[in-house]
């Protein structure tokens, strides 16, 4: 009941901002701020009544709805999900509680609309972390584009509705490659049903052969296309050029977790047998998505562009860790320390890279400008935005004590000790991702301030409270991380130790 | 003669009758008094379908008439058409001097269509598709002073002429073969061997006769100009209620041959060809009712889908007549909103939509998406079972096909939506009246219900199944 509340919260606020008329601008934030509040809070409240030692599945609702298809309304957490999900409330909440980067022209008259659409995608984008139904999850995949859609199209700048199309187009193709593989996966039941529990109980398909490779191939596709793994991510870079800042630390923050997350959910736990097989296929592209994200982001000049590629470099590490975990070796307690690695650096890169394009959307409003050679000299002009920002870049790139450091210390100690060679190769892209954070702070904020940049204010109050949050969250799961780890332990050795 | 057995059927030709006799004596400003006795004939009509419906299935009329779950199901969904067409009409057809009759010539087309869905006889379905083909084409031309309709309606008549001949032609050479028009008769006759040249044959020029009814590759050139230069509401029933009476004809017609036939791989290949050239087609279109001509024909390609497996044991009928259902609901609310905008088609004219019209573009990016498929519509849900009874039966590349289809189609009916929300809006956005407004909220309705409750939807359908089988 919980979890059902804290989706369908902002679904209620969504449809009360759409449809009631006559909102002034500030109304409706307060509005989109109070929901995602309360949908959060349903979170955390979820999270106190969440036992670790307890079964896989808590908090589970279910409710009949096309039982001829074996579809039915199925809610329920694991660690995992739990973790992901609070993760994402929680910047929901900041991105709707950060000021829209205009560039001081108002949003009138549709700014209820953007605080609508905004909580629309919370809804959707919580149930899929949430649902335990197959075609449910496949549902709110979906409608995850649309909304992300009429955000970037609607609110965003440069080209958004180009950027928009590409990024419907894009991410559907691989919807559609989901959908194949969930049917299949259906199909191959012996009493067809989009229950999550009972496949990841029966784990179909064990025999492997063309039919499994197939459904295998269709579901990796869909969420590669969505996390994304080169050479599947062209279309990020500009989705997040030209999403308003907040937006795109939603798309970074969120989105993206959509397709890790179901990698644990469908392939790894549904169909152990054949992951284990081509894990290492995995581990390679992923392998490579962490040294190509990572060299091509030091090679760009755009902020934005920049730190859109520092994802896929993460969201590479995840991978890594998920292939990991699903390879074919006795090492249980490696491979249960690289999933617990990269379920953490789900939520460590949602706090970081959505406080990063927060960030930028901060840029973004003071000056209009991406371009990394526009800036320099502000640490004296805007120190609370430079320090900031140097908590930030620095949890990215993994520094000890902060977020990044704990996720990535597990994924390369659990690599390590199942294929050595990859992890050595891999941590090679922190050495890349140091040095471009490095460079990227000292192009913004040191050396002398240009001209016209002596206008350039400080963060506002509203800015300061939502990115010290977010750093606070980074700076708690690097310093006292146990919290988070006693709750996704249970869940990944349960899936792990299972087999 | 067990003539309770045609009661939906005889209600229509009654309400038409009574219309042509209407419209010939009363004068011009009364005579959308025709449009409430076809909506009250339609609706004594749909009653009588309901009342045959849950009854076990049978024939009737010494085997040709078929009353089984398919026949009724698609009856009323066909009548279901009608009633929004006929809805729609009253405000589009308000001056033109023979507003009249042309309700006369809806039901009589509507009838025809439902001699298709029904017929369990060679001849039954020649005399459906020929009384349904005869009544559409002047209803096509009904604006004859506007060359774009003459034109359309010309190819809509010169492609029908010569696939109705086809059609012909094969029921004489089947009959030549079996000695009998009943598909009873003919599928005992096939199981125990006849000449395969000739079958083959009979059996190409049928599926082409009803292709053409279907709008698929290759008798579809008619599809696009009759969407787009039609009556708006005959080019909303143009576009779908012939495809339910000829996608249910077809399914009926093929299951009755032999295994060795390897129809299934032919009408695979139509499918395919069929969604790709609409898909193709309509992704540079700049006018929004061609668009929507071009879309319902890779629409068909889609419902062939379950017609290629409906021989192999799945539930391919359940699957195809939800996929009717919802393909139904988009289409007629997607018309019902370019009629109801006063038949407004250039692309460029729906510009800033949203703040001029929002519920309407509400309704638009509706029908729009359930036509793409995207879920909790009632459209992913029909395409879905699409889907799932290929793969079910072996056929995953024709769902594979598809999936791309479907991506393609997103990219046009998202330049749609696309400029009803980003661009800004231009001019006045003038209305119909008021009967196109109480339509459109209707079945928008109706398509919502459908989304929310197709289980229900699907509950009703799932023991459907052809006669004797």
């Amino acid at each position: 009941m919980i979890l059902t509340l804290a989706w369908c919260l902002p679904l209620l606020g969504a449809l009360l901002l759409a449809f009631v008329p006559r909102w002034s601008e500030s109304g409706a934030r307060i509005c989109g701020i109070i929901v995602a509040a309360l949908s959060l809070a349903m979170l955390v409240w979820a999270w106190f009544g969440f036992d670790p030692d307890g079964p896989l599945f808590q908090h589970v609702l279910e409710v009949p709805w096309v039982p001829s298809i074996g579809v039915a309304y199925r809610v329920g957490v694991d660690g995992i999900a739990l973790a992901v999900a609070t993760m994402s409330a929680l910047v929901f909440l900041a991105a709707i509680a950060y000021p829209a980067d205009t560039r001081g022209q108002s949003r009138q008259p549709d700014a209820h609309q953007y605080y609508a659409w905004m909580l629309f995608l919370m809804a959707t984008s919580l149930a899929v972390f949430l649902v335990l139904d197959l075609l449910l999850f496949y549902v709110f995949f979906d409608l995850s584009l649309v909304g992300m859609y009429f955000l970037i199209g609607r609110w965003g700048h440069g080209k958004p509705q180009l950027s928009a199309l590409t990024f419907f187009l894009f991410t559907f193709a691989g919807s559609l490659a989901l959908l194949l593989g969930i049917i299949g996966l259906y199909l191959s039941l012996d009493t067809p049903s989009f229950d999550m529990r009972l496949i990841i109980e029966q784990r179909p398909l064990a025999d492997g052969g063309l039919y499994a490779g197939l459904v295998f191939l269709g579901l990796m596709l869909g969420l590669a296309i969505k996390t994304p793994l080169v050479p599947l991510h062209t279309w990020l870079p500009q989705a997040h050029v030209d999403a308003p800042g907040p937006a795109s630390a939603i798309l970074a923050g969120v989105l993206l977790k959509m397709g890790t997350y179901g990698m644990v959910r469908l392939p790894l736990a549904m169909l152990p047998d054949t992951f284990e097989r081509y894990a290492l296929v995995v581990g390679i592209i992923a392998l490579v998505a962490i040294l190509y994200g990572a060299l091509v982001a030091l090679g760009q000049r755009n902020l934005k562009r920049r730190i859109a590629y520092t994802s896929i470099n993460h969201m590479g590490y995840t991978v890594l860790g998920i292939a990991v975990a699903a390879s074919f070796s006795d090492n249980l307690a490696a491979k249960q320390l690289a999933l617990t690695g990269a379920t953490v650096e789900m939520v460590a890169h949602g706090l970081i890279t959505g406080a990063l394009f927060l960030i930028c959307g901060s840029f973004w409003q003071r000056t209009g400008e991406y371009d990394l050679d526009y800036y320099g000299g502000l640490a004296h002009q805007a120190p609370l935005l430079t320090g900031l920002t140097v908590l930030v870049a620095f949890a990215s790139l993994g520094m000890p004590g902060l977020a990044g450091f704990v996720a990535e210390f597990q994924i390369f100690a659990g690599t390590f000790a199942v294929y050595p060679w990859l992890a050595v190769l891999a941590v090679l892209g922190i050495l890349i991702t140091a040095g471009l954070f490095l460079d990227l702070l000292r192009r913004l904020f040191f050396g002398s301030l240009p001209v016209h940049l002596g206008q350039f204010t400080e963060l506002n109050r509203v800015e300061v409270v939502v990115l010290s949050v977010l750093g606070l969250g980074i700076v708690i799961i690097g310093v006292y991380p146990s919290f988070l780890l006693e709750v996704i332990d249970g869940a990944s050795a349960l899936l792990i130790g299972g087999r | 003669m067990p003539l309770g057995d045609l009661l939906p059927e005889i209600t229509l030709l009654l309400g038409a009758v009574l219309i042509v006799l209407f419209a010939s004596f009363a004068p011009q400003r009364h005579q959308a008094w025709a449009a409430v006795v076809a909506l009250v004939a339609l609706l004594f009509a749909l009653g009588f379908g309901i009342l045959q419906w849950g009854a076990p299935p049978r024939l009737t009329f010494s085997g040709v008439w078929a009353l089984d779950g398919v026949a009724i199901a698609a009856k009323l969904l066909i009548l279901f058409s009608g009633v929004v067409v006929v809805a729609l009409s009253p405000d589009w057809m308000r001056s033109d001097r023979r507003h009249g009759e042309y309700y006369a010539l809806c039901l009589f087309s509507l009838l025809g269509m439902i001699m298709m869905a029904s017929a369990n006889d060679a001849m039954e379905l020649v005399v459906g598709v020929l009384l349904s083909s005869a009544a559409s084409y002047p209803l096509a031309a009904y604006h004859r002073g506007f060359t774009p309709a003459l034109e359309a309606a010309m190819k809509y008549f010169l492609i029908g002429a010569l696939a109705n001949a086809l059609l012909t032609i094969g029921v004489v050479i089947l009959f030549g073969l079996v000695g009998d028009t009943d598909y009873i008769v003919a599928s005992e006759t096939f199981q125990a061997g006849t000449d395969s040249l000739a079958l083959s044959v009979a059996v190409t020029c049928i599926v082409l006769g009803l292709i053409y009814k279907l709008g698929a590759v290759p008798a579809h050139a008619w599809m696009p100009d009759v969407a787009q230069a039609a009556p708006a509401p005959i080019a909303a029933f143009l576009t779908v209620a012939p495809k339910i009476g000829a996608a249910v004809a077809l399914a009926r017609f093929v299951t009755i041959l032999p295994e060795n036939l390897a129809w299934p791989s032919i009408i695979a290949l139509i499918s395919v060809a069929t969604m790709t050239l609409g898909n193709l087609a309509a992704l540079r279109q700049t006018d929004l009712r061609r668009l929507l001509g071009w879309s319902s024909v890779s629409q068909s390609g889609y419902m062939l889908m379950a017609i290629v497996v409906v021989g192999s044991g799945v539930d391919a009928l359940p699957a195809l007549l939800a996929f009717l259902v919802a393909y139904a609901l988009a289409n007629l609310l997607a018309f019902g909103i370019v009629t109801h905008l006063r038949g407004r088609t250039n692309v460029e004219h729906y510009h800033g939509l949203a703040y001029r019209q929002p519920l309407v573009t509400a309704a638009l990016i509706l029908a729009l998406l359930s036509l793409v498929g995207i879920p909790p519509l009632v459209g992913f849900f029909g395409k879905f079972l699409l889907f799932e009874v290929t793969i079910e039966a072996g056929y995953a590349w024709l769902a594979v096909v598809a999936a791309i289809n479907t991506l393609i189609s997103l990219y046009y009916y998202l330049r749609v939506i696309a400029v009803t929300m980003f661009k800004a809006p231009q001019g006045e956005m003038h209305v119909v009246g008021s009967w196109s407004w109480v339509t459109l909220r209707v079945t928008l309705a109706l398509m919502v219900v459908a989304s929310l409750g197709f289980q229900w939807l699907l509950g009703v359908l799932e023991p459907i199944a052809f006669v004797g089988s």
